[in-house]
């Protein structure tokens, strides 16, 4: 990891929106999210939760405003690899299975140190399905395959879009226990969600979305 | 952190596309099928005359398996979109042309490859001489890469519509006539004893332009196509 200045945010949004056919998707957000923080995004449905996320991944362009990375403007090239995204979606493919899915996404995004497939499965709590295609898991299987990027793959800023969703009580504790340690860390991440939750580490900082 | 390099990122998509094609033999049979179907009722349509059949041999061959190839074509990013492994792609430290590259490579290896080993059994049934064949499958060896590649970034252009198909193969149509015409014309200089060399390099040049600039739209396309 860079050493960086913990003066200087990690993300900072200023003025940000986003634009849709000309109108704005939200109203224009500021925030700044520095290492070891977590932010959780609330708002209502269609406030536009999804997009900024999107945006802040860098699948949708800025609108409005500007976005910075340790101080400068954001390009994709400079922190690809630094932000993991994790959205509706789960990138997984139905017929390989959560390890094959995993080795894949370590062959692209590289590897923590140290860390093992394998090892990481079982962590999640899919052991005994590691060899099963995706196609057979559960929902709430499903979630955990892709959260399962999360303890593998190398990351500072992690962008979860309803980590929470379709995850039993465990699950949620799994999660919360995760981004626990991500932040310890030294990590940073923003959460979307509906429900209430708790964290261990602390209260986390929140960004009212508004349509 | 340590970063995965380019050849590990390349090998892990390659063989990522390979094995989901593996667990879906059924779809690659499907071309292949198709193309022995039609080139089989050629000779029962125009009846059995060993001259006829011959002259028009090169021609229909080729027209089947680039026929073939647009059957898979539609599906080359779609579940890649469908189910998000496209932005965790887009979003990967790795050169999103290269690993598209890749993507088109498994395609051409999983449909067209199939196609260029049937050919020549392909070519027998109308009676094409024999000397004629490795100049046939030459030209398949540069004319489907060429289609395999003109097709994804046609694909990629469309990813973001609903019921693409139609437009693409709308658009398609007019890049495959020239693949087809110097394929055709090198297969029937051929069988005539002339020099074939000459629309071979055409395509074999089309190839190297398409090879290069191709992932690059592809890439651009489906960025586009995700910003939406």
């Amino acid at each position: 990891m860079t050493a960086a200045n913990p003066a200087v945010p990690l993300l900072e949004a200023r003025a940000l929106s986003f634009l849709r056919q000309d109108e704005p998707v939200f109203a224009p957000l500021d925030f700044q999210l520095h290492a070891g923080e977590l932010a959780l995004v609330e708002g209502d449905n269609g406030s536009g939760k999804t997009t900024l996320l999107r945006m802040l991944a860098g699948l949708l362009h800025v609108g409005e405003g500007e976005l910075h990375w340790r101080g400068e403007p954001l390009q994709r090239d400079r922190c690809a690899g630094e932000i993991l995204f994790l959205g509706h979606q789960l990138g997984l493919k139905a017929d390989l299975s959560p390890r094959e899915n995993l080795q894949i996404a370590a062959g692209l995004h590289g590897c923590r140190d140290g860390a093992r497939v394998t090892a990481v499965l079982a962590e999640i709590g899919l052991r005994g399905y590691e060899d099963e295609p995706a196609r057979r898991l559960s929902a709430g299987q499903k979630k955990r395959a892709a959260l399962a990027r999360l303890l593998l793959l190398p990351a500072t800023l992690w962008l979860l879009d309803e980590p929470y969703a379709n995850l039993d009580r465990i699950g949620i504790a799994l999660v919360n226990d995760l981004l626990e340690k991500h932040t310890d860390a030294g990590g940073a991440a923003l959460v979307t969600s509906h429900g209430a939750v708790s964290f261990h580490g602390g209260e986390p900082r929140h960004i009212r979305m508004h349509a | 952190m340590n970063r995965p390099g380019l050849l590990p990122a390349c090998t892990a998509m390659l063989r990522r596309d390979l094995t989901l094609a593996w667990r879906r033999r059924g779809d690659i049979a499907m071309p292949v099928l198709y193309a022995l179907i039609v080139t089989m009722l050629f000779p029962f349509a125009l009846g059995p005359e060993d001259t006829l059949l011959q002259r028009i041999a090169g021609g229909v061959v080729l027209v089947t398996v680039l026929l073939a190839m647009l059957l898979a074509l539609d599906a080359m990013f779609s579940s890649d979109i469908e189910d998000g492994s496209l932005e965790q792609l887009v979003l990967a430290p790795q050169p999103l042309a290269l690993m598209l590259g890749m993507k088109i490579l498994a395609h051409w290896i999983t449909t067209a490859l199939p196609l260029i080993v049937i050919a020549p059994l392909m070519a027998a049934m109308l009676h094409l001489p024999g000397v004629v064949i490795p100049v046939l499958l030459l030209a398949l060896l540069l004319a489907t890469p060429l289609l395999s590649l003109l097709g994804a970034v046609l694909v990629a252009l469309t990813a973001g519509t609903r019921r693409s198909g139609m437009l693409l193969a709308l658009m398609l149509l007019p890049l495959c006539v020239p693949a087809v015409i110097f394929a055709a014309g090198a297969v029937a200089a051929a069988q005539q004893g002339l020099p074939w060399l000459a629309p071979i390099s055409w395509l074999a040049a089309a190839l190297v332009l398409a090879v290069v600039l191709a992932p690059l739209a592809c890439a651009a396309a489906l960025r586009i196509a995700l910003d939406a």
